[in-house]
């Protein structure tokens, strides 16, 4: 019968005032974030890095710019670069996480915040001071290990430089740098410290 | 210079037109306390109307909020309740345009001729026992007059914006106002006939059950008729936001804006009020002495309620099909209703012409089942018929692919 | 009297421009213009690699990201001679056919928006889609430029707590969905509205290329994941919703029936997945198709048949990346579609026919 359509619609429109509302109210509340959330700010281990710069080249929007020099050291331990100037463009990038991806080191992992507005554009790039300096929650995104430890960035306390890789922290030592070891259990650090 | 108020005035029921008549009476001359006391109300009248209609817009906009399960604006004060008075700021700050070749003085009178007649209708509504500003013995006519002259206003604009899209919103409203203006006015002769007179308190004094269940039809039909002269959802095809008219407010903006908005806000308060009164029994109630008022107020919130509901639930009817609803369908029901009222008075009416309880409630026995079944059934004749579609033939179609088809 | 319904509108979903020419309220002439939106996607992907275009997938149709991964994928792979293992298939089904169900979202929300309902629907659809979105940020890290997927498969396999979060949503939209089919479905005003309205006949369609659920509204029951089923298809058991007169109503009811469909792909693809790898192992980061090699990997996405034209020449970069992108070939019948119909029917159509600027100027 002719109507009987529209009523049944204005039951559905009643029952859904009936409901909690949907809606989050931020500032003061927060949509829940989960641990592989591709964040804002870059969490960067400088323990870790050697100046690869895969990170650099594997960027779709070459976002990244990476100047290293040879290090004293080169020779002897490692093939670690000295790294001079490390900058991540925060305008442009698209957090895609393909930097994360390429790192053969687990030393750059992606932050878990969106809340990184400046007002200036020089504001919106960052240098090697601040990515030195900033709090280290990284997120989970492509980093399995972190994530096996059930590791929750929102809720967790900082990581440090040993706890978050693949492999045993003194690796260098032992294997060929650039090889990627496949899970491996952290341990504690060894007495022989760098 | 003592005067009082003569007892053959139809202001003299009015308590308060009364005290200031009289107090006023006592310093100056009768014809200026005449005009004191008589602005004195108005002047509350008009603000009722005003701050109603922006009380009626936060109401609307989180109710609306409501219905979609999501929170409406609550940001401005508590529960969001100086949104209205964010929305006038913004808008008084916005630069006053009148386009280019549009005619100045009737653009500039557009907002006035719209608010005057809606704040003209408040005057002979009861809004507590026996408290109206004017007993007008034709108040039924006055509303139905008076409501009409909103549209000049509305064609007003449409004319002097020098835009063909507000033109176009603007006839299109006048085309939806006539075609419903017909069957309101049919609806309510029933109304009238069972309480015998116009005067708007002699129909609430004479609704021992509220007309709501008399006269259902009635009430169907008059909701959908001034939802129509509204410009509200299912039929605000004037001021369609998602075409690309914008309506016939199309170049207004600031004050202008601001104050043809309220009209339309102001316009829904007011009708709802009047359907209020005229079929759910206006002030009636438990200790309608001293609650006259609180009752009247929650019958009205309650059609305001109705108007915002259908307005969050049903998408827009086209224009073709608007005229249908009301020459089709709105007319001959209201038509129907007006003749077996007519039947039903003059056999259940006593010698001086009224109506007592019981024949009230036989009424309603007849008329609510006859109005359901009405409605249900004439439905279809606004229905265009979609049997002229080709039936589908040889469609080239892949064998063996499980399939499900419409019906 | 021609009017201009500018790039900026609020109901052409996107920049579009269409140039109309009325008689009255009728329209007798439409003239659409493209290209606001265009990026250059299809050069630029001639300058990143094979991996690094699959974030410019994600932009073309940025409702339905995960499918343009899973066409650009499946190209690459098809470069590459290369396919995904098995628990990498069912990923890619399961999340494509949850991306299906959030475009189509978007669409009938709009589509009951344009009616005039005042956002009701579309609330209601957009919540039910938030939910999506936030099992996506479980998955891979972000809500709608999604990159999930590899070519190889997915580039990761699910956390431990998004199995129970999905098959929860999977309860909760059963019931919000069958609510909304009973505020639509059924509606006098929408039928009335929408029956009979701009009729695509089924020659009609096939010449005019429209594929997706616009054809299938039309009558012809093709859908690509029947005809040449890729990933996991072909051991799902779904239907094709067909339509009878091609109107605006078959359209809409389509893809209403289309979402209650991949749900139970979804559900399909829950029971029968079980443990293994995600993604070939042994890929390097940088691939290197052969010489000359040539692939076209074509999936049946939300708005039609999505494919993507590879050309290979040795290096890290694709040499050629065309895009068969479904919303500007279903274009096509713009002008069966609105000419003879009057202004408010034509907003109506444009949005039964859900295009996507993202994809049709890319």
């Amino acid at each position: 019968m002719y109507g009987l359509g529209m009523a049944r619609g204005l039951l559905v429109t009643l029952k859904n005032m009936t409901k909690k509302p949907f809606t989050i109210q931020y500032p003061e509340e927060r949509v829940k974030q989960h641990p592989r959330f591709r964040g804002e700010e870059f969490v960067w281990y400088e323990e870790r890095c050697t100046g690869c710069a895969s990170c650099a080249k594997y960027c779709p929007l070459g976002i990244i710019k990476i100047v290293t020099s040879p290090s004293e050291s080169a020779p002897k331990e490692g093939d670690k670069y000295k790294l001079e100037v490390f900058d991540i463009e925060l305008q442009r990038c698209m957090f895609c996480g393909l930097c994360v991806e390429a790192c053969p080191y687990d030393c750059l992992f992606m932050g878990s915040g969106f809340e990184q507005g400046r007002y200036s554009r020089e504001d919106m790039v960052i240098h090697v001071e601040d990515l030195r300096n900033s709090a280290k929650n990284p997120s989970t995104f492509y980093r399995p290990q972190l994530e096996q430890s059930g590791y929750d960035p929102r809720g967790g306390r900082p990581l440090s430089w040993r706890e978050v890789g693949r492999e045993k922290w003194d690796w260098h030592k032992r294997e060929k740098a650039g090889l990627r070891l496949i899970e491996t259990d952290i341990d504690s650090p060894s007495e022989e410290s760098r | 210079m003592n005067c009082q108020l003569a007892s053959d005035s139809i202001f003299y029921q009015n308590a308060l037109y009364r005290f200031i008549y009289d107090t006023a009476g006592t310093l100056v001359p009768c014809s200026f306390s005449h005009v004191i006391a008589g602005l004195t109300i108005m002047l509350m009248l008009v603000n009722s109307v005003l701050l109603g209609a922006a009380l009626v817009t936060w109401l609307e906009r989180r109710l609306l909020g409501r219905l979609h399960n999501r929170i409406g604006p609550n940001r401005w004060g508590p529960f969001g309740l100086l949104q209205p008075i964010a929305d006038l700021v913004k808008l008084i700050t916005k630069e006053d345009l009148v386009p280019s070749g549009a005619d100045r003085i009737i653009f500039t009178a557009v907002p006035l001729v719209m608010m005057v007649p809606l704040v003209l209708m408040t005057a002979v509504i009861p809004f507590a026992q026996d408290t109206m500003l004017a007993d007008l013995n034709i108040g039924v006519l006055f509303i139905l007059a008076v409501s009409s002259a909103t549209t000049i206003g509305i064609f007003m604009a449409g004319w002097s914006s020098n835009n063909r899209y507000a033109l176009f919103g603007a006839a299109r409203s006048v085309a939806v106002l006539i075609s419903y203006e017909v069957p309101v006015v049919i609806s309510l002769l029933g109304v009238v006939m069972i309480s015998g007179s116009m005067s708007l308190n002699d129909i609430v004094h004479a609704q021992s059950i509220p007309f709501l269940l008399v006269q259902p039809i009635a009430l169907f039909v008059f909701v959908t008729g001034m939802s129509a002269e509204l410009n509200r959802t299912p039929f605000d095809i004037a001021e369609a936001e998602s075409e690309i008219i914008a309506g016939y407010h199309t170049e207004y903006s600031g004050i202008k804006f601001a104050l043809i908005f309220a009209t339309e806000t102001g316009a829904m308060l007011v009708v709802s009020a009047v359907i209020a009164t005229l079929f759910l029994g206006g002030w009636n109630g438990p200790l309608e002495d001293f609650l006259g008022w609180f009752w009247f107020l929650l019958k009205t919130l309650a059609i305001i309620f109705v108007f915002i509901w259908v307005r969050a639930t049903y998408p827009r009817l086209r224009l073709d099909q608007i005229m249908a609803l009301s020459w089709k369908f709105l007319l001959p029901l209201s038509l129907i209703n007006l003749a077996i009222t007519a039947v039903e008075v003059f056999l259940l009416r006593d010698a001086s012409g009224h109506l007592s309880l019981a024949d009230l409630w036989i009424m309603a026995a007849i008329n609510i089942p006859m109005a359901i079944l009405l409605i249900l059934l004439m439905g279809g004749l606004f229905q265009k018929k979609i049997n002229s579609l080709p039936v589908r033939t040889e469609t080239p179609m892949v064998p063996g692919v499980p399939t499900i088809e419409v019906k | 009297m021609t009017v201009n319904v500018g790039p900026q509108h609020p109901s052409t979903h996107g920049v579009f421009r269409l140039r109309i020419t009325f008689d009255g309220e009728e329209i007798v002439e439409v003239e659409p213009i493209l290209g606001y939106l265009h990026r250059g996607s299809e050069k630029l992907a001639e300058e990143r690699n094979y991996v690094q275009v699959v974030t410019l997938t994600d932009r073309m149709d940025y409702t339905s990201s995960m499918i343009n991964n899973q066409a650009y994928c499946l190209a690459v792979e098809q470069l590459l001679g290369i396919t995904p293992p098995k628990r990498g298939k069912y990923l890619r089904t399961l999340v494509a056919e949850l991306q299906r169900i959030a475009s189509h979202l978007i669409a009938v929300g709009f589509f009951i928006q344009e009616l005039g309902a005042f956002g009701t629907p579309l609330m209601y659809s957009f919540r039910s889609r938030e939910r999506i979105l936030d099992l996506f940020e479980m998955l891979c890290g972000a809500r709608v430029t999604v990159s999930y997927m590899r070519p190889g498969g997915v580039f990761a396999d699910t956390p431990n707590d998004f199995w129970p979060a999905l098959e929860a949503f999977l309860d909760d939209f059963a019931v919000e969905f069958e609510e909304m089919e009973h505020l639509l479905m059924e509606n006098e005003i929408l039928t009335a509205r929408t029956r009979g309205v701009s009729p695509i006949s089924p020659d009609l369609a096939i010449n005019c290329s429209v594929s997706g659920p616009v054809l299938r509204a039309s009558g012809v029951n093709w859908d690509w994941r029947k005809m040449s089923p890729y990933d996991a298809y072909d051991e799902m058991e779904f239907d094709i919703p067909i339509g009878r007169n091609g109107d605006n109503y078959d359209r809409f009811w389509v893809r209403m029936q289309e979402i209650k469909q991949s749900m139970r792909i979804v559900r399909q693809c829950i029971d029968i997945i079980e443990p293994g790898p995600v993604r070939i192992a042994d890929l390097p980061l940088v691939l290197r198709p052969e010489v000359g090699v040539e692939a076209y990997g074509r999936v049946e996405a939300s708005k039609g048949e999505l494919a993507f034209y590879l050309v290979s020449d040795g290096g890290v970069a694709p040499y050629r990346c065309k895009v068969r992108a479904p919303s500007l070939i279903n274009l096509t019948i713009t002008e069966h579609l609105l000419v003879g119909w009057t202004l408010p029917d034509m907003i109506v159509s444009l949005g039964s026919v859900d295009i996507n600027m993202g994809e049709v100027d890319r």
